[in-house]
């Protein structure tokens, strides 16, 4: 029984990973095109999840949790034109900074337009509740995040890897200079990513607005442990952040199995020991600097 | 370069420290015109959402109080600041009333912060009232001749809620499960629960520990089921309310869920539909009281929204503060300490007046617990929960459901 509880916990671990993805993944897509660490990002979350309070109100939360980040993404376009564009090619201090005040800028913004206290929205009548697979209970709701995850994945991987618009974003991740000298201009696919990275953040936000406090510091809450997928997983690497994140998931899962008040250090813990054995994450590029 | 000459540089010396004597006394006299008092909550953090309504609330207090002519003739100056945490309240603390000149100390709802605070309070001989802290440890072990306690302490709510769940017969010979705050005030929750489970025959089958920043409460709610309680009780605070709370429903558990602990501000934050079962309170706005009833509309009318129950305990503390300086006509701490400890009475908007108990400096007041309303019977999203019958009864004296001096013994050094 302790075990198939152990296992419980691990294919929970599993679900709550597919979660964190939704975050880290397009942290990480931006700075290996752009190569610009977006400490904003969780701003967006933020975003998504108001926005989708605020739209289930009136379309109810199934066409919110698709609009929301569908909104987002469109707001992603001026973030990229207007801020990430120029900051490419200057200094990684410039745009860790204007990033860093830009989540600050969101996170007052969202408290002026919907005040400091959280708001709230539930979860529809048909996804309440619990589904008992085998030995194992799913919440109906994580279950459905989970499948809209592995579609998005399998999207993405698609993407990028059956797709001419996938060839020229790998290659300009590899050889920018190559591509440019080719004629092709990187810009609008710099576009294309962030909108995506920054739509899957809000899609985030949007499932989790009915099961978690939706209040102005949530986007600052959720960079912590967004962070610690991408720095396990390796900065810029697709698998590496799919393995991390799901890897967290587990983790807490187990630790909080047999110790409970060790569940948030054990994700800290394991990201200590990845980095000691491997400073660029499981499957991170080389930094020379610390190898 | 800009060259400034000697005699230039001289003659607007001059000029700076003539208007100095001039204006500057006028200044110094205007502030000395005015009593501070330091005002800190937490506004970032689980409990920054109650934190932000503690400070709407004490500074509406302070407006009414100046604009009736202040108190002893003098205006209030409020300093009010984010706690942060234990160690930022302390040292917040000793520099408002060290450099700021505060004469006295409110606030708080971390019971971790609060016992900071009150450690300063000490050693500066200020008064301080801790407004929102509810831990059993700091009116006990901890307490200390300078601090007062306005909010129930633990026992108090564990008593309101476990009174009325007896009532349903959910307690004898029930299957516990608890869901503990990982800090001073979950760890003193927990033991007054324990307290009274051993009481009443329940049975305690399970307990989590919880970090306060945890958000995800999957891998805590399977723990549940794999026990199969019969109850499950929430001893959290703050945002982990509200978390649990949503994510409860999200399971759809067929086990009853209740709390030890609960605000208003995270009962709205959960949101219609997500919470049930019965909780204790120390104040709601739809209780029917003229002061109550008063200090909602006032609220309201200024903010645009109702006040949840920090901001009315933030308000009260310093209207009564006012009214205690004003029959003293004094900010000394020692003649504070001596009218409270007379046991005082005051109207703090509830059916039976309060007072401070003399030997644990504890404000004895009513509590409540309810229950949530129907979701089509709300008139509002502010309109969710539904008072129960008042703990203690009329009949019964108001301290029949605080800690006794030998539950909770308090040793003050005068």
């Amino acid at each position: 029984m302790q075990f198939e509880f152990l296992l419980e916990q691990v294919v929970n671990g599993l679900v709550l990973g597919g979660y964190y993805l939704l975050i880290a993944l397009g942290l990480s897509l931006i700075f290996s095109v752009g190569g610009i660490v977006n400490l904003a990002h969780g701003a967006f979350y933020a975003l998504g999840a108001y926005v989708c309070v605020e739209l289930t109100k009136r379309l109810g939360f199934g066409a919110s949790v698709v609009v929301s980040p569908l909104a987002v993404a469109l707001l992603g376009i001026l973030f990229e034109r207007f801020i990430l564009r120029r900051f490419y090619t200057a200094d990684p201090i410039l745009s860790l900074l204007v990033t860093f005040g830009l989540a600050m800028v969101a996170e007052q913004a969202i408290r002026m337009i919907w005040g400091a206290a959280p708001v709230s929205t539930e979860i529809p009548q048909a996804f309440r509740g619990s589904v008992i697979v085998g030995d194992f209970l799913f919440s109906r709701y994580r279950l459905l995040i989970l499948a809209v995850v592995a579609a998005i994945l399998l999207g993405i991987w698609w993407l990028l890897q059956k797709t001419s618009f996938g060839r020229v974003v790998r290659a300009g991740i590899q050889r920018p200079d190559m591509v440019a000298a080719l004629g092709i201009r990187l810009q609008p696919y710099m576009t294309a990513i962030v909108m995506l990275g920054v739509g899957m953040a809000a899609l985030g936000g949007a499932f989790f607005a009915p099961i978690t406090t939706v209040h102005p510091a949530m986007g600052a809450e959720i960079m912590t442990i967004a962070f610690v997928v991408v720095v396990i997983g390796g900065l810029g690497s697709f698998w590496g952040v799919i393995i991390a994140a799901l890897l967290v998931g587990v983790v807490r899962g187990i630790a909080i199995h047999f110790e409970p008040a060790a569940g948030e250090a054990s994700v800290y813990i394991l990201m200590f020991l990845v980095l000691l054995v491997r400073p660029r994450g499981l499957l991170g590029e080389r930094i020379e600097k610390f190898e | 370069m800009i060259r400034t000459s000697r005699r230039t540089l001289l003659r607007t010396g001059a000029a700076f420290a003539g208007a100095s004597a001039l204006g500057f006394p006028s200044i110094v006299k205007a502030q000395a015109e005015k009593i501070r008092i330091g005002h800190l909550t937490p506004l970032t953090g689980f409990l920054g959402v109650i934190g932000v309504y503690a400070q709407l609330g004490v500074k509406l207090a302070a407006e009414e109080i100046n604009a009736s002519g202040g108190i002893l003739g003098k205006q209030i100056d409020l300093l009010s600041e984010d706690s942060i945490n234990p160690a930022t309240a302390s040292t917040k603390a000793q520099r408002m009333l060290e450099q700021d000149g505060a004469v006295v100390l409110l606030g708080e709802i971390s019971s971790a912060s609060s016992l900071t605070i009150m450690q300063v309070a000490e050693r500066n001989k200020k008064v301080f009232f801790s407004t929102g802290a509810r831990s059993d440890a700091l009116r006990g072990k901890n307490c200390n001749k300078y601090s007062f306690h306005c909010d129930i302490p633990n026992t108090v709510m564990v008593n309101a809620v476990g009174t009325a769940l007896s009532q349903k017969g959910m307690v004898k010979g029930k299957k516990f499960f608890t869901l503990t705050a990982d800090y001073i005030f979950g760890h003193d929750l927990l033991k007054a629960a324990k307290v009274f489970f051993g009481a009443h025959e329940a049975n305690l089958i399970g307990d989590e520990l919880i970090a306060t920043d945890v958000t995800d409460f999957s891998p805590y709610l399977l723990k549940v089921r794999q026990a199969k309680p019969d109850v499950v009780c929430c001893n959290l605070a703050g945002n982990q309310v509200t978390n649990l709370v949503k994510q409860y429903a999200e399971f759809g558990f067929p086990y009853p869920l209740v709390g030890f602990n609960l605000n208003t501000g995270d009962a709205w934050a959960a949101g219609a539909g997500n919470l049930s079962g019965t909780w204790p309170t120390v104040w709601y706005h739809t209780l029917q009281n003229p002061t109550s009833q008063a200090f909602v509309a006032a609220f309201t009318k200024k903010y645009g929204k109702p006040p949840e129950n920090h901001a009315w305990i933030d308000y009260i503390t310093l209207k009564l503060l006012a009214e205690a300086i004003n029959t003293t006509k004094s900010t000394d701490s020692g003649e504070l300490i001596a009218y409270f400890e007379k046991q005082s009475q005051f109207d703090i908007g509830k059916a039976r007046k309060a007072y401070f108990r003399s030997w644990d400096h504890q404000l004895v007041q009513e509590a409540y617990p309810f229950t949530v309303k129907p979701k089509d019977q709300m008139k509002d999203q502010w309109d969710m929960l539904v008072l129960g019958e008042v703990v203690p009864t009329a009949n019964d004296p108001l301290e029949a459901i605080y800690p006794t001096r030998e539950q909770n013994p308090c040793e003050m050094k005068s």
